[in-house]
């Protein structure tokens, strides 16, 4: 029982990332009609916000200690970093150990930013092409930025680790008598994920803003003939769901060390939650999201890969095929979307 | 007077036949001396250094890089000497191979099995490399040893710990410095049974590829010799990033010790869910629960940060080692780079010297002369203590660590302590060992190309 529910957990956790990177997607298609290839690039460009700040934090002054040798036998350079000697040791320290959900500050304005010369810069260009144009510039663009990445922070993971009150596991089956350890980032994760859906969705749904962003989505040349600029609210879109893949990546690099590639790792499958959920749907992606998250769990588990060998590599797009033979437009999809 | 019956036809034939005869050994020592691949025939001698430069072993491929331009330097007879100066054999003399300057010239492994025989390949045909030299992954190591074996030029292996690269894929022009996953197994197995007990219930974790399984394989056979008990062993996708869904049936599976056969991110993400999920705060059957990484690197080391205290692991060479030669090396490449070197750095360096030592040896760049010299090679001053290349499968046989995630580091560099340095005696195994291919594996001819 507890098993199971452990991997319900897990499912959740990883389908929080999925159902965020899967929901930029969708508002970008939605809005702009483009298929954005470089959507994982910004989850990855997120999760080193954290890293950056982490860093940056930790920037020191160095003192040398001729006590203590280095590797080379010279007097070992002691490092301090700044914050500790203008806050103090302590309050220093806490600022460091916070730098995963601090960094939340400073992703919200970096991301915002990248979308906005992301679109305005290069996908602008490509509105009127065809979609395969698309999928090959924003491939394009992916790549760079990893590269840009690598080459500034290496090719090596970065540890980068949550606040120490939220290190370590609770026990969620102590209320019901039995044993359920869960890490508790991830925990924060799912919550922190759950609110940012909730925030999105709430934006569009009570907003004038949204609600002309949605109006857009349904019947753009309408809403333009109504002397509305949709095009700039639609750039305004695309940086916010530039925005949500950072938060994304910002509150995921506690849980795998952050490298160059993990937008990658993430684009394929999150395309696959886009097209499961219904290509356009916004309740779909989010939907997909935690439904293969949780599939992919369990498949991973012992049972699922004796029964059938390497059923967790394919249980994604098996349940992909499944649905887009039985549901064309997805689990949520709209009519004529990409059915021109 | 004499009367010859000698007539121009017959004196044109005969000088032509005494012609012929004459020129004839000529003929067969010229095409001998030619008669390899890449033959050095100017002032200077190319060494190929292939490496991951991209791909998620780009840092440990430039840490490699950094070595092989460190060894280039030192046989030139730039810099400090570094173990040029500690090296028990002295036909090294810092000018050069065999009188001719080193060069070289770098391909990108990107850690994918036909990019690195791409590479190679144009090293060799195109740049005249008569040596390949470096790599991260036993897939490759495999694949470009095959190439070198076919195209007659020696291959030095970088770092590969896969028993087939010695073992069932041996090749005659082949070589590792590098310990194997059988190695590892044999160190790490006493210290096991000290540190653990006899009586573990251990549950693997294994990467899905060729090294993640002879890992895997040893490890049991070793703790299985102990009295431990293998509750499961699960293969992971090399590509998983969220070891979560695998870590969590540990929790109920009765085990109380989780071994990771995995490498680089796989391994640093593994071990991060591993602790995340508290597994190294749980108590099961009585004991503390315990994770073992088999092959460690500082690489690997660095990005696992705080999770590996405490974790033990084994390794072919650590900067910590106070041995002549590494004290030597950490000299050179510290003070030439400001970091102490890596295992993959130093393993790249030995096997540049060991090469050209064994051209110096041999008076000839011929692949199968060099091999000739490389057999049965013992020496000291390297590095790793003393070490013997055996004939009979290429592999250098020397002390292995054994090696924990230190509970206190000092500084970005002692994130690992050495906890026991198991002498070669232990780690050396019959050259048709099973899990080395058996009475089937063969070295095959050396093949010297052209």
């Amino acid at each position: 029982m507890d098993a199971f529910i452990l991997q319900i957990l897990n499912g959740l956790d990883k389908g929080s990332a999925y159902a965020l990177i899967a929901l930029g997607l969708t508002l970008i298609f939605g809005t702009l009609g483009v298929v954005n290839f470089a959507h994982g690039a910004l989850f990855m460009i997120g999760a080193f916000c954290a890293v950056s700040l982490s860093k940056l934090l930790q920037l020191s002054y160095v003192t040398i200690d001729e006590t203590q040798k280095d590797f080379l036998g010279n007097p070992l350079k002691v490092e301090t970093p700044y914050v500790e000697s203008w806050f103090g040791p302590e309050v220093g320290a806490a600022i460091i150990d916070w730098s995963v959900p601090l960094s939340i500050l400073l992703a919200i304005p970096v991301m915002i930013l990248v979308g906005l010369i992301m679109e305005r810069g290069l996908i602008k260009h490509f509105y009127k092409r065809e979609h395969a144009d698309q999928i090959l510039v924003t491939f394009g663009l992916a790549i760079v930025l990893q590269e840009i990445v690598k080459y500034y922070f290496g090719a090596n993971p970065i540890q980068t680790p949550p606040p120490d009150a939220l290190l370590g596991v609770s026990n969620l089956g102590a209320w019901f008598g039995f044993e359920l350890p869960y890490p508790n980032w991830r925990i924060v994760y799912f919550c922190f994920s759950a609110l940012v859906i909730a925030g999105v969705f709430a934006f569009l749904q009570f907003t004038t803003f949204g609600m002309v962003v949605r109006a857009g989505m349904a019947d753009r040349e309408t809403v333009g003939l109504l002397g509305i600029d949709i095009d700039k609210r639609f750039t305004i879109m695309f940086a916010i769901a530039a925005c949500v893949a950072g938060l994304a990546g910002v509150m995921y690099a506690p849980i795998n060390p952050p490298n160059y590639h993990m937008g990658m790792d993430f684009l394929v499958l999150s395309f696959v939650v886009v097209v499961v959920g219904g290509m356009g749907s916004l309740p779909g992606a989010v939907l997909a999201g935690f439904m293969l998250g949780i599939l992919e769990s369990f498949a991973s588990t012992t049972w699922a890969t004796t029964t059938l060998p390497g059923i967790n590599q394919i249980i994604i797009y098996l349940v992909a095929i499944i649905v887009l033979l039985t549901r064309p437009r997805g689990l949520m999809g709209r009519k004529g979307v990409m059915e021109e | 007077m004499s009367k010859t019956n000698y007539t121009r036809r017959r004196v044109l034939k005969t000088g032509a036949v005494a012609g012929a005869g004459v020129a004839l050994p000529t003929i067969f020592t010229a095409q001998s001396a030619a008669a390899y691949t890449n033959e050095p025939t100017g002032s200077s001698v190319t060494l190929g250094f292939n490496v991951p430069q991209t791909g998620p072993y780009a840092d440990e491929g430039n840490d490699e890089l950094l070595a092989q331009q460190l060894a280039v330097e030192h046989l030139n007879g730039e810099g400090d000497g570094g173990c040029l100066n500690t090296f028990t054999s002295k036909a090294l003399k810092g000018n050069g191979i065999l009188g001719k300057k080193v060069e070289f010239v770098t391909g990108d492994t990107q850690t994918k099995s036909d990019a690195a025989r791409a590479s190679a390949k144009s090293m060799i045909e195109k740049d005249g490399a008569v040596m390949i030299n470096g790599g991260s992954s036993s897939g490759v190591a495999v694949a470009v040893q095959g190439l070198c074996q076919e195209a007659g030029v020696i291959f030095m292996a970088g770092l590969t710990h896969a028993n087939d690269t010695t073992g069932k894929d041996r090749k005659a022009n082949g070589f590792r410095h590098f310990f194997n996953a059988y190695m590892s197994g044999a160190a790490l197995a006493p210290v096991l049974a000290k540190e653990m007990g006899n009586d573990r219930n251990a549950y693997h974790l294994t990467a899905d590829y060729n090294w993640g399984w002879t890992q895997e394989e040893s490890i049991v056979a070793s703790t299985e010799a102990l009295g431990w008990n293998t509750v499961n062993t699960v293969k992971t996708p090399l590509a998983s990033t969220d070891f979560s869904s695998y870590i969590a049936p540990v929790l109920n599976s009765g085990a109380d010790t989780l071994v990771l056969n995995h490498y680089g991110g796989n391994m640093i993400n593994s071990l991060t869910n591993a602790v995340q999920f508290g597994l190294l705060d749980k108590v099961v059957n009585g004991k503390d629960f315990k994770i073992v990484v088999p092959l460690y690197s500082e690489l690997m080391a660095a990005g696992a940060g705080a999770n590996i205290k405490g974790v033990l692991g084994s390794m072919n060479y650590n900067w910590q080692l106070q041995n002549e030669g590494s004290k030597q090396f950490v000299k050179s490449f510290g003070e030439k780079y400001g970091k102490p070197p890596s295992n993959s750095a130093q393993t790249c360096y030995a096997q540049v010297l060991l090469y050209a030592d064994a051209c110096e040896r041999a008076g000839t760049f011929n692949p199968c002369g060099v091999a000739e010299a490389l057999e049965n090679f013992e020496f000291d001053g390297l590095g790793n203590g003393k070490t013997m290349y055996r004939k009979d499968d290429h592999q250098c046989f020397k002390d292995v660590l054994v090696v924990r995630g230190a509970e206190n580091p000092t500084n970005a560099y002692d994130t690992l302590e050495i906890v026991e340095i198991t002498p070669a005696e232990q780690v050396t195994y019959a050259p048709n060992h099973p899990m080395f291919g058996g009475d089937e594996a063969t070295l095959g001819t050396c093949n010297a190309g052209a």
